[in-house]
């Protein structure tokens, strides 16, 4: 029953268009909208409102220029607004020599701290450097074997002395760092309420002793409006240096990126989105606005697409997503790049216009075997021109790759519509109705479903085929 | 039991109290008219509170229904009649666990990463002990680095049993030695640990499906309740997630953790009126014995910032 913040904005959009300029009558309505839509995704009731604040006296009085529609100025400004309000974004980490550079973690419990240590680890060491991690969390049973095996996965060296003052622990553990030659320590704390005294008197001792170069708050993308409480709180004691933002891989709008941003100042750092130790991106205000407004995410998408492949790969894919221009080759590569890039899902999510349209799209990887199972039985004349295959071709086709032919047939229809969906959705361009109404469409596509159908009845057949052999 | 956990929760709202709750008190006061500024702070109250803008606009709809309807006058002392509405919402279906006469009552916690089920399980197991019952842990968390040693070394604090496989074990095989153990030494209640996972994961949305499945199959009608562990500080989220893991695995309850912050947890108001899910216990501290049926009351004056002190 919620929708999203995009949808909800795209709503708001479609509601300004073609009313003229910008007057103050008409963007009273859209305020409101997006102030409700800023709500629901947790932003602190009083940051949404100053939001909303700068966005009207922003949008006010806006000339319509030339070609553009009022909705698309409106966008504009909210884009603009949130970029600022989020940004700027500095995912550096200033590393001094000598080392070892001190970098604390801090949080409430349960926000991400050990997971997001390791991770942090990996990504300091995928840079040429040689972090430890060192474990003070003293308080939460079986923390510090956790931070060990954590350790051992990213391949790592921990220092931990089992249960005892983490402030000792901490000050030995630097010591142990540069004895072993690593020039990042990554400190784990013991997660902690803000208003606990003592706990956070704790921490400010840790701090006192190890003097941290960085200090980052570990905080989770589903937090409600309490994220200012507990961010305020934690900044005050400890000085933050950044924002590492965990668990965006679910469904959370993340609202607490902007409220948490608003109250410390503080840049975002990293965001976490999955349990795997190498899923830890830099964030980003721009791509995150992007994401809000659903003008989806191609920078992040090619970026991941350059790790998981070549540059000119790379290159070559964010074209073909542009121009819509691919055959059932380029849709097999970029099956095999996106599996290798994460789950297709959070893929698709980036991919402009689809964020919405796809949310509740069940997206099966055994699904997609079969899909290049059908692709890979298919002659190199058949991937680049589907149209030239018959009942014969669809006949061997379907033997090739242990499918039915209605199968193959779903298959070419469904990518002939995709095909021509994004053909529109170039010509909409990067703003306009066009495109949501494409999402929309993209959306009733049953681009699976053929698939879906297809399991149970060759189950069926091959059944009967071995009844038949014996 | 309840005073313990009235004055533990008084005192981390007189906290609370302090920062958050200054001018909204004064100005919700008693005597107060329906008025634009009136249902501004009630908006303003009740958004801050996580209860979220569908269910607060419910609530502020419900108010002018009736207050147009003549079933509220003047002389009525609004905020009291809110309270008290949404104690009756919150009240329905919160007290009391589901039982088992024939055999182990199980109980299955489920919820995302941190949530802090871990550690509901073992004041469950505590709760379940100091009433005289017997209980047994089972840890089905095989895939977080150290959760079953985290999970073995409350059972050892509280004092209970727990049969436990090594890490990467499939956790329908935990769950079913553990049905077979508690079968076998006559054990009252049997707490399911699961590995936290968002709501999002469907192919681990699945494995839950196969935990319950193999629960009923060694014990008939297992899990008896499914409790889901809210942290109180998520926000809108935890609708979505309240509605997915009910549809994985019929959540009957909802465990509400770190209710001793400054969050105030509104959103089970949310999940109460739209999924119907009562809350049924709440954990308000960091050792074992910090958990405690839920008491509406206390929650809906705490969320309006009044701590019964």
């Amino acid at each position: 029953m919620f929708e999203n913040l995009t949808e909800k904005l795209a709503g708001v959009f479609r509601g300004l268009s073609g009313r003229g300029r910008i007057t103050e009558g008409n963007v009273r309505e859209a305020c409101e909208a997006v102030r409700t839509a800023l709500l629901e995704a947790d932003v602190h009731y009083q940051v949404a409102g100053d939001f909303v604040e700068q966005v009207r006296n922003a949008a006010i009085g806006q000339e319509v220029l030339g070609t553009l529609r009022p909705d698309q100025v409106f966008v504009k400004v909210i884009y603009d607004e949130l970029v600022r309000l989020m940004g700027p974004a500095d995912p550096r980490i200033p590393y001094k020599s000598p080392g070892p550079t001190v970098i604390m973690m801090a949080g409430l419990q349960g926000s991400g701290k050990t997971t997001t240590c390791g991770k942090l680890a990996l990504l300091v060491g995928s840079k040429g450097h040689r972090p430890m991690l060192v474990a003070c969390d003293c308080h939460r049973p079986a923390a510090v074997e956790q931070l060990m095996i954590v350790g051992a996965q990213a391949g790592v060296p921990v220092y931990s002395e089992g249960i005892g003052d983490p402030v000792r622990i901490a000050r030995k553990g630097l010591r142990a760092a540069a004895d072993e030659n690593c020039d990042v320590a990554i400190i784990d704390t013991a997660g902690r309420l803000h208003i606990d005294q003592a706990m956070m008197q704790e921490a400010k001792d840790i701090a006192a002793a190890v003097k941290p170069d960085e200090v980052y708050l570990v905080c989770d993308a589903m937090t409600g409006q309490d994220a200012v409480a507990s961010a305020r709180e934690f900044n005050s004691a400890l000085e933050l240096s950044g924002v590492i933002l965990t668990k965006l891989d679910g469904d959370a709008r993340g609202g607490a990126a902007l409220s948490i941003k608003a109250v410390t100042g503080k840049p975002i750092k990293f965001v976490g989105v999955g349990e795997k130790l190498d899923r830890l991106e830099e964030f980003h205000a721009e791509r995150m606005a992007n994401r809000i407004l659903g003008m989806g995410d191609v920078v992040s998408l090619v970026e991941k697409a350059q790790a998981a492949t070549s540059a000119e790969e790379a290159a070559r894919l964010q074209e073909k997503l542009r121009k819509a221009e691919f055959s059932l080759d380029d849709f097999l590569a970029q099956i095999r790049q996106m599996r290798r890039m994460g789950p297709l899902k959070e893929i698709l999510a980036m991919v402009p216009g689809m964020g919405g349209a796809l949310k509740d799209l069940p997206v099966d990887e055994a699904e997609l075997d079969q899909t290049e199972a059908v692709i890979h039985s298919m002659t190199p004349g058949e991937r680049s021109d589907p149209d030239v295959i018959d009942a014969s071709r669809r006949r061997r086709i379907a033997r090739g790759s242990g499918t039915d032919p209605q199968d193959v047939a779903g298959l070419v229809k469904s990518f002939g519509q995709v095909k021509e969906l994004l053909r529109q959705m170039k010509q909409a361009g990067a703003f306009g109705g066009g495109r949501a109404a494409a999402a929309r469409q993209m959306a009733s596509i049953d681009l699976f479903g053929p698939m879906h159908k297809k399991r149970q009845r060759s189950a069926r057949k091959r059944k009967d085929r071995k009844r038949r052999s014996r | 039991m309840a005073f313990k956990w009235l004055s533990r929760l008084a005192q981390g709202l007189t906290k609370t109290r302090s920062k958050l709750a200054d001018g909204v008190r004064g100005l919700l006061g008693v005597g107060r008219k329906i008025d634009a500024q009136f249902l501004r702070e009630l908006e303003e109250t009740l958004i801050l509170g996580d209860v979220g803008v569908a269910a607060t606009r419910k609530i502020i709809d419900d108010l002018k229904a009736r207050c147009r309807d003549r079933e509220i006058t003047a002389d009525d002392d609004l905020l009291a009649v809110i309270k008290n509405d949404l104690k009756e919402a919150l009240r329905e279906g919160a007290a009391g666990l589901a039982a088992n006469p024939g055999g182990p009552t199980v109980i299955m916690v489920v919820g995302v990463n941190g949530s802090g089920k871990t550690t509901a399980v073992a004041r469950l197991a505590r709760l379940m002990l100091a009433e005289g019952k017997t209980a047994l842990l089972a840890a089905c968390d095989t895939f977080r680095a150290a959760a079953d040693e985290q999970l073995a070394i409350w059972a050892g604090r509280v004092g209970v049993d727990i049969v436990r496989h090594r890490v990467g074990a499939d956790p329908g095989a935990v769950a079913f030695d553990a049905a077979e153990a508690a079968i076998a030494r006559k054990i009252e209640y049997l707490i399911v640990d699961t590995a936290g996972r968002l709501h999002t994961q469907e192919h681990l949305m699945r494995e839950l499906g196969k935990i319950r499945k193999v629960l009923a199959k060694r014990i008939p009608g297992a899990p008896h309740e499914v409790l889901l562990v809210l942290d109180a500080t998520t926000g809108q989220n935890a609708i979505a997630q309240a509605r997915e893991f009910r549809q994985a695995t019929d959540v009957t309850g909802i465990f509400l953790a770190k209710l001793d912050g400054t969050a105030k947890g509104g959103i089970v108001l949310a999940i109460k009126q739209e999924l119907g899910i009562p809350v049924k216990f709440v954990g308000i501290g960091e050792k074992a014995d910090d958990v405690a049926p839920f008491d509406p009351d206390a929650f809906v004056d705490a969320l309006f910032g009044e701590g019964n002190a």
